[in-house]
C-alpha cells in the first residue's frame, strides 16, 4: 500500500517535473543484428519514430550476429523476457512460424490494432517468403537483399574481357582470363556458399531445392537438390578449384574482403554488400545478375530474397501491440522506404517505394541497386522460386556448406557430396517435423 | 601425552561443509541433472512442446557417423594440444628458471596470453593466417605453399591447435615455474658434484620431482581442451572445413544453439560428461601411481 502511494507520488512528481500530460510512455524493445552503417539506420528509424509521437518509445538493442540475435530471443522467451520486436534472418523463418504462441503474426497484429494494412502494397517476392500459403503475412520484412555478381570493371578491362559474363560458362572463361592476367589465387569466388550455389542457384534455374514448393507448403518436405544440374555445377566448381580459377572463400561473408582488396574480380554475394563495397573498394565496380546455364530450360527464372524480417513476440499487452503496429505503419511509409532503399541499398518493401525510386530517376544514376530488383521480378515466381522454408535451416546451411567443402577439397565427388547433404538434411527435417506439430 | 581435540557436536562438520556443498550442488549437480533430464526429452527451440522420448536422442546420436568423426577429431585435437602446450611450457619454464637478466619481464610477458579471451585469441590467429588476408599466410604463399585452412582440414586443425596451445602455454608455464622453484637447489648441486650434466640432471632429478605438477596440469589441460577451446574453434574455423575441426563440445553447441535440438545436444553433453569423468578417474588411478610426491 505504502509502496503504491509512493509510486503514485513519484509519477506525479515526474509528470510535474516534465510539465507534460501525465501519461506513461510504453517502451517497445527491438532486438536486431545490424552492424556498421546499418546499425545507424536502425537507431535513426527508432529515433525518428520516437520523435514522431509521444505514446511509444522504441528501444533498439544490438544482439550480435543473426544467429546470436535469434538465440538470444529464444532464450529470452524461455525466460519470459522476450523483446517485442525481434529481427530474424530469412532462414529462421520456419523455426519462428512453427512456434505458435511464441509469436504474434503481423497480419493479426495489424487487424487487432486497427491499423490500415494492405498486404498487396508490398512486393510479393518479398512478402511471399514471410507469409503463409494463404497469403497471411507472419512477419514484417525489414532488410531484404538478393544474390548478385559483383564485378571489378578495372580488372576485367585489364584482362581483356569486353563484356560482363552472363552465363556460367562465360564466367568460367572470364575467370581463366583473369587468372592468366595475374589473378593467380582467385579467378572468381563467392560468399555464403550454400545460399549462392544451392538455394539461389536452384531458384534461378527453376529447379526444386525440396518438395512442397521448397517447404513453403508444409513441413513434410524432402530435399531434392542432388539433381543432374546441381551435380554438374558443383563438378565445375571442383574442377576449377584445383588451379584456383574458382577459389572457395568460406561459409559466411568473411571472404567479401577479397573483392574489395582486388584479389577476386568476380564475386557473388548479397546485394546488401553495396554499402561496404562503396566505402572499401577503390576501383570502378558494378553488379550484374547471377549467371545461369544457357542449356537449362527456363533459366534464368527469378531469384529469391535473403536478409531479415521483424517478428513480433507473443504474450505482450494489447497496448504494446498497438505501438508495434504503429511502428510498422511508420516503416511502410513510401517516402521513408524509398529513402531507406536509396541510402542503405536494401530493397524497398512496398511497390509504391519502388515506383517512386524509379520515377525519381535514381536507377539511371545507380544501376547497381536495381540489379537485385530485376532478378527478383525477372519472371512470375514458380513453385521453385517463391522462396524456401525448411526447419533447422540455420544448422542445415552449415551442413550443406560442409558437404560443399568436402567436395571442393577433393574428399567426395559432386554426386556423393550432394547426396550426403540431401540425406543428412532430410534427417534434420524429420526431427524438426516431429517437434513442430 | 598428546591430547586430541574432539568436537562432540555432530552437526558442526556438516555445517562447515555446507558452503562448499551449496556451490557444488548449484553449479554442478543441478545443471548436470538438468542435462540428463533434457537428454530424454524432445523439445522445440522455444520450449513450447516437450515430450519424453526415452533413449531416442541417444540412439539417433550413435547412429550418426559424424558423431564418431567428432570423437576422433577430439582425440587428435586434445592429444596435440595437451602434448604441445605441456612440453613447450616446460621448455620455457626451465629457461626462465635460469639466472636471467630480464627474468621478471620475460615471465610477465609469458603470462599475458592467458588473459586473452579464447574468441579474441581465435580472431588474432585468423588475422595472421587467413589464406588471402593474413599477414603470415602471405609469406607461405610466396614459398609456394598452398596454405588453405578454408578447405584443407589438416591446415584448419593446425591453426586451431596453434591458437589453443598458444593460449594454454601461459597457464602451464606458471605452474611449471612454481614447481621448478620448489625443487631444492641442494639436490641439483649434489647431482652436479657427482658429475651429472644438465640434461641428465633434468631427466633424473627435475622431471621426476616435477611429476605432481605435470600430473595436475595434464588433468587440467585435458579438461581445458575438452571444454574451453570452444571459443577458439568457433572464431577460427566454425568447426569446418567439412567438420574437420568439429570437436565434441563444438558439436554440442552446433546442434543445440544453431540447430535448436536441445534433446540431442543434451545427450551429447551427457556423453561428454561421462567421458571426462572416466578420463579423470583413469588418470588418477593409473597415472597418479607413477607420480612421486
Amino acid at each position: 500500500m505504502a509502496f503504491r502511494q509512493f509510486g503514485a507520488a513519484a509519477t506525479v512528481t515526474v509528470a510535474l517535473a516534465l510539465a507534460s500530460p501525465a501519461h506513461a510512455v510504453t517502451e517497445l524493445q527491438w532486438w536486431h543484428a545490424m552492424t556498421g552503417a546499418n546499425n545507424d539506420v536502425v537507431n535513426k528509424l527508432a529515433a525518428d519514430f520516437n520523435a514522431s509521437q509521444s505514446d511509444y518509445k522504441v528501444t533498439p538493442s544490438f544482439k550480435g550476429s543473426y544467429a546470436d540475435t535469434m538465440n538470444a530471443g529464444i532464450a529470452a522467451f524461455r525466460a519470459g523476457t522476450a523483446p517485442h520486436i525481434m529481427q530474424v534472418f530469412e532462414v529462421g523463418t520456419a523455426t519462428m512460424m512453427s512456434a505458435t504462441g511464441a509469436i504474434k503474426p503481423v497480419y493479426q497484429l495489424m487487424k487487432d490494432a486497427g491499423e490500415p494494412f494492405d498486404p498487396k502494397a508490398y512486393l510479393p517476392t518479398i512478402t511471399g517468403y514471410y507469409s503463409t500459403s494463404k497469403g497471411d503475412m507472419l512477419s514484417f520484412p525489414f532488410n531484404s537483399s538478393s544474390t548478385v555478381m559483383w564485378i571489378n570493371n578495372d580488372e576485367l578491362k585489364k584482362a581483356g574481357i569486353a563484356e560482363i559474363p552472363k552465363t556460367w560458362p562465360e564466367v568460367f572463361a572470364a575467370a581463366k582470363k583473369l587468372k592468366a592476367a595475374g589473378h593467380e589465387t582467385c579467378g572468381f569466388s563467392n560468399a555464403w556458399a550454400s545460399w549462392v550455389h544451392i538455394e539461389q542457384f536452384s531458384a534461378w534455374h527453376n529447379v526444386p531445392i525440396g518438395t512442397k514448393a521448397n517447404g513453403l507448403d508444409g513441413f513434410d518436405t524432402e530435399l531434392k537438390f542432388n539433381s543432374p544440374l546441381h551435380v554438374k555445377h558443383l563438378q565445375n566448381l571442383i574442377d576449377l578449384q584445383k588451379d584456383k580459377t574458382y577459389d572457395y572463400a568460406g561459409r559466411a561473408n568473411g571472404g567479401e574482403a577479397r573483392f574489395a582488396s582486388g584479389e577476386c574480380a568476380i564475386f557473388l554475394t548479397s546485394s546488401g554488400y553495396y554499402g561496404t563495397a562503396k566505402s572499401t573498394a577503390k576501383f570502378d565496380f558494378t553488379s550484374a545478375p547471377m549467371p545461369y546455364y544457357p542449356d537449362a530450360a527456363g533459366a534464368p527464372q527469378n531469384s529469391i530474397i535473403g536478409g531479415a524480417s521483424l517478428w513480433v513476440m507473443g504474450g505482450k499487452k494489447p497496448e504494446e501491440y498497438k505501438g508495434v503496429a504503429k511502428f510498422f505503419t511508420f516503416l511502410s511509409d513510401t517516402n521513408r522506404q524509398a529513402d531507406l532503399h536509396q541510402k542503405s541499398g536494401y530493397l524497398p518493401i512496398t511497390k509504391a517505394a519502388y515506383e517512386k525510386t524509379k520515377a525519381d530517376g535514381f536507377y539511371e544514376k545507380n544501376p547497381v541497386l536495381q540489379t537485385p530488383l530485376k532478378e527478383l521480378t525477372n519472371k512470375e515466381p514458380t513453385e521453385n522460386s517463391r522462396g524456401l522454408r525448411f526447419g533447422n535451416m540455420v544448422q542445415m546451411r552449415e551442413l550443406w556448406s560442409e558437404e560443399i567443402e568436402a567436395a571442393l577439397a577433393g574428399k567426395k565427388t559432386a554426386q556423393e557430396a550432394l547426396d550426403a547433404a540431401v540425406a543428412r538434411g532430410n534427417a534434420m527435417l524429420r526431427t524438426f517435423e516431429k517437434t513442430a506439430k | 601425552m598428546e591430547k586430541s581435540v574432539v568436537f562432540n557436536n555432530k552437526l558442526l562438520p556438516y555445517l562447515l561443509l555446507v558452503p562448499q556443498l551449496i556451490i557444488t550442488v548449484v553449479f554442478f549437480y543441478w545443471p548436470a541433472s538438468q542435462a540428463v533430464l533434457q537428454s530424454f526429452k524432445r523439445e522445440d527451440a522455444f520450449g513450447l512442446t516437450s515430450e519424453f522420448v526415452g533413449l531416442e536422442n541417444y540412439q539417433s546420436l550413435f547412429a550418426q557417423p559424424e558423431y564418431y568423426k567428432s570423437m576422433l577429431t577430439t582425440l587428435i585435437f586434445s592429444s596435440l594440444v595437451a602434448a604441445l602446450s605441456l612440453s613447450i611450457a616446460l621448455l620455457f619454464a626451465t629457461q626462465a628458471d635460469k639466472n636471467l637478466k630480464a627474468a621478471g619481464t620475460y615471465k610477465t610477458l609469458m603470462i599475458w596470453p592467458y588473459a586473452v579471451a579464447p574468441a579474441v585469441a581465435g580472431v588474432l590467429w585468423i588475422f595472421m593466417f587467413h589464406p588471402s588476408l593474413g599477414t603470415l599466410a602471405r609469406p607461405l604463399r610466396w614459398m609456394n605453399f598452398d596454405w588453405n585452412p578454408l578447405l584443407n582440414g589438416n591446415h584448419a586443425m593446425t591453426l586451431v591447435v596453434m591458437a589453443a596451445v598458444w593460449k594454454q602455454i601461459s597457464y602451464n608455464f606458471l605452474f611449471f615455474l612454481a614447481g621448478l622453484q620448489s625443487i631444492p637447489k641442494s639436490v641439483l648441486e649434489a647431482g652436479a658434484i657427482d658429475g651429472a650434466g644438465p640434461m641428465r640432471r633434468f631427466w633424473t632429478i627435475v622431471f621426476p620431482l616435477l611429476s605432481p605438477t605435470t600430473f595436475f596440469l595434464l588433468v587440467v589441460n585435458v579438461v581445458y581442451v575438452f571444454f574451453d577451446t570452444f571459443g577458439i574453434i568457433d572464431a577460427v574455423t566454425g568447426g569446418g572445413p567439412a567438420g574437420a575441426t568439429t570437436t565434441m563440445v563444438y558439436k554440442v553447441y552446433a546442434d543445440g544453439r544453431l540447430g535448436g535440438d536441445l534433446g540431442g545436444s543434451a545427450a551429447q553433453s551427457v556423453v561428454l560428461m561421462v567421458i571426462v569423468i572416466a578420463l579423470t578417474a583413469v588418470q588418477f588411478k593409473y597415472v597418479e601411481r607413477k607420480v612421486q610426491y
